[in-house]
């Protein structure tokens, strides 16, 4: 699966130090707090954490689908191709979305619309984007429900949404999503309310497609297993930042932060007997209102130190790609430094 | 607990050629029942004191509707629940209500599952309350017992007693999931049915709730009936493992059989479509992927209910329905290909 990551040339899409904010009424809630990762044409970018970290409202930054108010970008830069999105006029932003980057939900019950036709919605999608007439479009969509392995696509392209399986409809979604020939495909969570039978299906699709159309991949999931599949790179978010960022091969073999750490070790393994406890992470995730300058993990951190309790540690790195946000890996000049 | 144990043991719950069918009417005025929904069709099996009885499967599989139907909150079709020698699908109310304090279930959410108008004391209390307002508690208890003993249950499932008066939404899941437990705990059961307890929690506070239920295991003797979707899971907390396929039983052996030696085609199946978190293996795995969906439980079947996705299909299998049979002392399959 090694792809041609790195030509030299500028990533397909660069994330710096984005911010995304939302008042409430109890106070700030961080959601994301100045995250940056790169993605490469043809690349697969994991990004795990649990309900709460800050993956979803990522990638929605990065389609600019934050509602405002109460949510904002608040700082940071979004650059594909070169382009800043979090600078282009709503016009501009509409080739992006869907064009260019396209992005499928982890719900296909309630992102189609169920009064309509699929031939009528994804009919929709590609005129919207390409110079074509209906009944090309047409055509179109039916290749790609074709490509995406909906057996009677000529038949079943103008059935509605109930009439599909949960599989299905998300083997729907994922053929609207590609119709453009997106650069960049953002799947959140795709198969988190689907079987592990079914979720083996659209994975393997979600690869093969990948492959074949070269498309960037960014994959939220919270499934450990989900990633070490399919991804080139991990990024793990705890509480809107980025705490470790590695090679999968190098997260799973050589995890450093201690969530990364706990998070891997409290999986219970098919391929490995365990008797007795389960190691755990105690303690509960963070309440991410007002959230101090500290490390947000140091609550529940076994290796906890003095410094964790009132500031942020610095971003180190271990290896090659692989960068840790923790203070067991600072130099004693940054401790210091305080 | 060695296997000449557990062979000894009487069975405390058994199930025999359990059904539950739900019709489906149709007409407006004069409903008439065009068909039914299958959604457990007949499945059998014994659960021995202080085991716990994994049950794994797709949605729509029939796992929940088992465990509803044991507890009797749906009225079974046909087939017998026997729990302590006393048919629960004939028994009388009084004796329905006796049985259920030895019988109590956790449910997956715990958002849906906790009144949000009541405090956790209410809640917890609440089985207590409703047994001693029909006298049927064993021995009685005045407010103040009731009282030590919610504070009792919360200490035990890792509660802070402080936390009585508090109410739901100011917990997180993973705390939501400890009142659950500590109300099926408090009439001092003998078996928890629990339907997907960690289903809807995030990965670091599953493994939280599932070293919970093992420890109360350990120390008040109690039987599990524990269902997941997660096969890992499932091996990890189970002593014996059910797989459902379409309402039937396809499967059924000790916890590390289905992964060391998996018979049923469709148990293979599910095996293989579960990811492993280590990408080398990961990418070096063979999948079995099935195709298709899980087709319609709403036809009767005339033969195997796996027949439409099955990779090793026979022409037999379209027209008989496979039977369970023993292939060795633990171990159950319902497959043709081990006649």
């Amino acid at each position: 699966m090694k792809k041609n990551t790195n030509k030299g040339s500028a990533p397909l899409l660069d994330v710096r130090n984005l911010q995304t904010y939302f008042k409430t009424d109890e106070g700030i809630v961080k959601a994301v707090d100045g995250i940056s990762f790169t993605l490469g044409e043809g690349e697969t970018l994991g990004i795990v954490g649990e309900s709460g970290s800050g993956k979803s409202v990522t990638n929605l930054s990065i389609m600019r689908l934050i509602q405002s108010p109460p949510g904002k970008i608040v700082g940071g830069q979004i650059l594909f191709e070169g382009k800043d999105i979090l600078t282009l006029s709503e016009k501009e932003l509409r080739h992006v979305r869907g064009n260019e980057i396209s992005m499928i939900f982890q719900d296909p019950m309630t992102s189609l619309n169920p009064f309509l036709r699929i031939s009528t919605q994804m009919i929709e999608t590609i005129l919207l984007h390409q110079k074509m007439t209906k009944k090309e479009a047409l055509k179109k969509s039916i290749d790609m429900l074709k490509l995406v392995g909906i057996p009677a696509a000529e038949e079943r392209v103008h059935n509605y949404p109930h009439q599909f399986s949960g599989g299905m409809r998300q083997r729907v979604m994922i053929g609207m999503a590609l119709s453009c020939e997106a650069k960049v495909l953002i799947a959140d969570e795709p198969t988190t309310a689907l079987d592990v039978t079914i979720q083996a299906q659209i994975l393997e699709l979600i690869n093969e497609l990948a492959k074949k159309l070269n498309t960037a991949v960014i994959l939220i999931t919270h499934d450990l297993g989900v990633v070490a599949g399919m991804c080139d790179t991990v990024c793990v978010m705890y509480a809107g930042k980025i705490v470790e960022k590695a090679k999968t091969e190098d997260l799973y073999a050589s995890p450093s932060h201690p969530y990364t750490f706990g998070l891997i070790q409290s999986v219970p393994r098919l391929d490995k007997a365990q008797d007795g406890k389960l190691y755990s992470i105690e303690g509960q995730p963070p309440n991410v209102i007002d959230l101090p300058e500290c490390c947000p993990f140091h609550p529940r951190c076994n290796k906890k130190m003095d410094i964790c309790t009132y500031k942020y540690p610095p971003v180190k790195k271990v290896g090659e790609n692989h960068e840790v946000a923790c203070w067991l890996y600072a130099d004693e000049k940054e401790k210091s430094s305080t | 607990m060695s296997d000449s144990d557990m062979n000894l043991k009487q069975p405390i719950l058994e199930v025999k050629d359990l059904k539950q069918h739900f019709p489906i009417e149709s007409g407006l005025l004069l409903k008439k029942q065009v068909g039914a929904v299958r959604a457990v069709d007949g499945i059998s099996f014994d659960l021995l004191p202080g085991e716990t009885l994994g049950i794994v499967g797709e949605s729509g599989c029939g796992k929940s509707t088992t465990v509803r139907a044991i507890s009797q909150l749906y009225t079974p079709t046909s087939g017998s629940v026997i729990l302590n020698g006393l048919d629960l699908i004939n028994a009388s109310k009084k004796e329905t209500l006796e049985a259920r304090k030895d019988m109590q279930m956790i449910f997956q959410d715990p958002y849906a599952s906790l009144d949000p108008r009541m405090t956790v004391r209410t809640i917890i209390a609440e089985p207590l309350e409703i047994y001693k307002r029909r006298g049927m508690l064993d021995t009685q208890m005045s407010r103040n017992d009731i009282e030590n003993r919610v504070e009792e249950l919360m200490e035990r499932v890792g509660l802070n007693r402080a936390f009585k008066n508090r109410y739901p939404h100011e917990f997180s899941g993973g705390q939501r999931q400890r009142i659950g437990i500590a109300r099926a705990l408090a009439l001092n059961p003998k078996i928890i049915l629990a339907d997907e307890p960690v289903s809807a929690l995030d990965v670091s506070i599953q493994s939280q709730i599932l070293n919970l239920l093992h420890e109360l295991q350990q120390e008040l003797g109690l039987t599990y009936i524990f269902i997941a979707h997660d096969l890992a899971v499932i091996e990890y907390i189970s002593t014996r493992v059910a797989v459902m396929y379409l309402g039937k039983i396809m499967e059924l052996s000790r916890a590390a059989d289905p992964y060391k030696n998996p018979l049923h085609p469709y148990t293979k199946a599910l095996l293989s479509a579960a990811p492993i978190p280590d990408p080398v293996i990961e990418r070096k795995r063979q999948r079995i992927i099935l195709t298709g969906d899980v087709p319609s439980p709403n036809v009767e079947r005339h033969g195997c209910y796996f027949y439409d996705r099955c990779p090793s299909r026979m022409a037999k299998c379209k027209e008989n329905i496979p039977q369970m049979k023993r292939v060795d002392e633990h171990h159950e399959v319902a497959c043709f290909l081990y006649e």
